[in-house]
């Protein structure tokens, strides 16, 4: 895609989301406006996927892990501090830390993708255990309980700096869509800039940028900690969204989810994990509906289907179908080449080690 | 002294089981370089095959030993051959995709019996006094098994023209593929042996545990972060894995409850990668098996 094209695409994204962000509480009901702002707060932290793995190449398969402690460090926070002005600063500030100290471990220690993937889902999976095991009055945080198995209550957003003005679901919407704005457009801006382009060629060979003198490790990490401070922003959004905050957001089940909204809606890109998410949230909660299909099996069979037969999601699949009706020759179709390549010599690298 | 002994069996038993739930996973993983994240459900798969055959009137032992292992392995074999073996090569993709096999298993179990506990089965062999404090005798056939185990892979890797093969495929693939070696056939029969052992350990888990869909998200936290941390050799990776991270685990525990011990297990988990990003065979035990 060249530059004036993606640029008139980004004003047409940046257009279809103001429109959504003012037009969607005029005429849809509060039940869908309250609905729609926990989609939101997972389309950000698909975003926050999108990014580290489709630019940085770092395969988070805890994506989740920063969602959670983003949405636990909120309500810990808000109930202690009686506001949540500093809670949402708190919350994005613990989330990114967490993602930062977990990353020098990781990135310092050159552990390979898919260890780092399998690390991530652990690290996950071993909050859930923990929380869940919170519930006596032991455990808490100041003067918050953390729960247990129930999780807790999540006082919702004030107005910065009054917190006696409590925000209405249809305001919090108006903050969870511009938040999603921002944060899409932040993400833009940094993978055009120089910082975002080293991550690139990081991702694309990670030898060859070191050897030109990029410091790999500092930018994994850096880019790391963006996208961890990123889900806890989304964390804090989907506390306001659902009500309360249970140990649920670490399980597995939740970080397979994140993972699929990014393949199904194409690594490369910002948008497609977005849109993953919007897509697959509508589509459980319609299945949600009637019992007889589970869940899993569902999201099951549309991680294997993509992975064996759209390896690159649907986004960059839709954009090289579209350049080639019109006799250009796509950039994802270059790009996934470059890719299929790679891999074998990939495999191989890690063999020796 | 017998507190001593109490204590230092539970230690035991901690390192044991760490290994039980691991080796299979170690297997698919020193072979085949390939994190099997639907592990857990593998040992899920064995637990319901003990719960619902004891139930359906077989003998407890015959569904643990014989009838699990055979059953998960034959559904590992065809995973194997109907997914995995169109990704070879391509790491991240089997990654995904053995994540997305563990969630279609999760939600065909739970279609089928369920999503709350399966009739559960009490533990075969009471238990046992040591001075005044007494001990499950399930638990130290458990570590017995355990050992046994260990031991056989060791001679069938180590002995055996099969276990030949096998090496020579870990060592270098594409020699072994030059010398007529079917790497293939080799990969299938190692993820069949590897879903086999999980299925074993799930089986003789069942018991203690109970069964649930979900239950294999309890064992894999353990099970990766043990088979990472012990690098590429199957048997001293895990056995040396499993006594550093089951021993801290164990006595963190028994210091301050069951909470820490998971937390504890995964700090040093991490220390260790940044020390050893390989795992520790990497760096010690480096021409072991």
């Amino acid at each position: 895609m060249n530059r004036t094209r993606e640029n008139s695409w980004l004003i047409l994204i940046a257009v279809l989301g103001v429109v959504f962000l003012i037009g969607a509480p005029q005429v849809l009901e509060l039940f869908t406006i309250i609905n729609l702002t926990t989609a939101i707060a997972l389309a950000l932290l698909a975003l926050s996927l999108g990014l580290i793995w489709g630019f940085g190449g770092i395969l988070c398969f805890g994506q989740s892990t920063f969602f959670g402690i983003g949405a636990y460090a909120y309500v810990v926070s808000a109930i202690n501090f009686g506001g949540t002005s500093w809670a949402v600063v708190v919350a994005v500030l613990v989330a990114a830390a967490f993602a930062a100290v977990l990353g020098y471990f990781m990135f310092y220690g050159r552990v390979s993708d898919v260890y780092l993937g399998v690390i991530t889902l652990t690290v996950s999976l071993i909050f859930y255990n923990l929380m869940r095991r919170t519930s006596g009055p032991e455990y808490k945080i100041g003067d918050a309980q953390l729960g247990g198995f129930n999780g807790m209550n999540a006082p919702p957003l004030n107005m910065p700096g009054d917190a006696s003005w409590i925000l209405f679901p249809e305001d919090v919407f108006y903050v969870a869509m511009a938040a999603l704005i921002i944060g899409y457009f932040l993400c833009v801006w940094l993978i055009r800039s120089h910082f975002g382009r080293v991550a690139v060629a990081i991702r694309e060979n990670e030898l060859r940028a070191e050897l030109v003198g990029y410091d790999v490790r500092l930018h994994k990490l850096i880019l790391f900690a963006i996208g961890g401070g990123l889900a806890g922003a989304a964390g804090v959004l989907f506390a306001n969204g659902v009500g309360r905050i249970t140990p649920d957001v670490f399980n597995l089940y939740n970080a397979a989810l994140t993972i699929i909204w990014v393949i199904v809606g194409g690594r490369g890109t910002l948008i497609g994990p977005i849109l993953g998410a919007f897509g697959l949230f509508y589509l459980i909660s319609s299945l949600g509906q009637q019992a007889s299909i589970n869940n899993n099996l569902v999201l099951g069979v549309i991680l294997v289907v993509f992975v064996l037969l759209v390896p690159r999601g649907i986004v960059p699949s839709v954009i090289d179908l579209w350049d080639r009706r019109r006799g250009r020759r796509g950039a994802f179709a270059r790009q996934g080449r470059r890719r299929r390549s790679r891999s074998p010599r990939k495999a191989e690298t890690h063999h020796e080690g | 002294m017998d507190l001593y002994l109490a204590l230092a069996l539970q230690i035991v038993y901690g390192i044991a089981n760490l290994v039980l739930i691991s080796l299979g996973l170690a297997i698919i993983f020193g072979m085949m370089r390939v994190i099997n994240l639907a592990h857990g459900e593998f040992l899920m798969l064995g637990g319901y095959t003990v719960v619902v055959s004891t139930n359906a009137g077989l003998n407890i032992w015959i569904a643990m030993l014989i009838l699990a292992p055979l059953v998960v392995g034959i559904i590992g074999v065809i995973v194997e051959r109907v997914m995995i073996r169109f990704l070879y090569g391509r790491m991240v993709d089997t990654l995904l995709a053995t994540w997305g096999l563990s969630l279609v298993l999760i939600g065909l179990v739970t279609t089928i019996f369920g999503a709350q506990t399966a009739t559960s089965i009490s533990p075969p062999l009471g238990a046992i006094q040591i001075g005044e404090f007494t001990s499950s005798g399930y638990e130290l056939f458990l570590i017995g098994v355990t050992a046994v185990l260990s031991i056989l892979a060791y001679c069938a890797l180590k002995y055996t023209r099969i276990g030949l093969i096998a090496r020579g495929t870990m060592q270098g693939a594409e020699i072994a593929s030059a010398l007529g070696v079917s790497t293939s056939r080799t990969y299938a029969i190692t993820f069949g042996v590897g879903a086999a052992v999980s299925g074993l350990a799930g089986g003789l888990l069942a018991p203690i545990t109970g069964v649930l869909p979900s239950i294999g998200a309890t064992y894999i936290a353990k099970a990766f972060i043990t088979v990472i941390s012990g690098g590429t050799a199957i048997l001293a990776g895990t056995l040396s894995a499993s006594t550093l991270l089951g021993g801290v685990n164990s006595v963190l525990s028994y210091i301050t409850g069951p909470t820490m011990g998971e937390v504890g297990l995964l700090v040093v988990a991490i220390v260790l990668l940044r020390l050893m990003p390989q795992g520790i065979t990497a760096r010690l035990f480096r021409r072991s098996l």
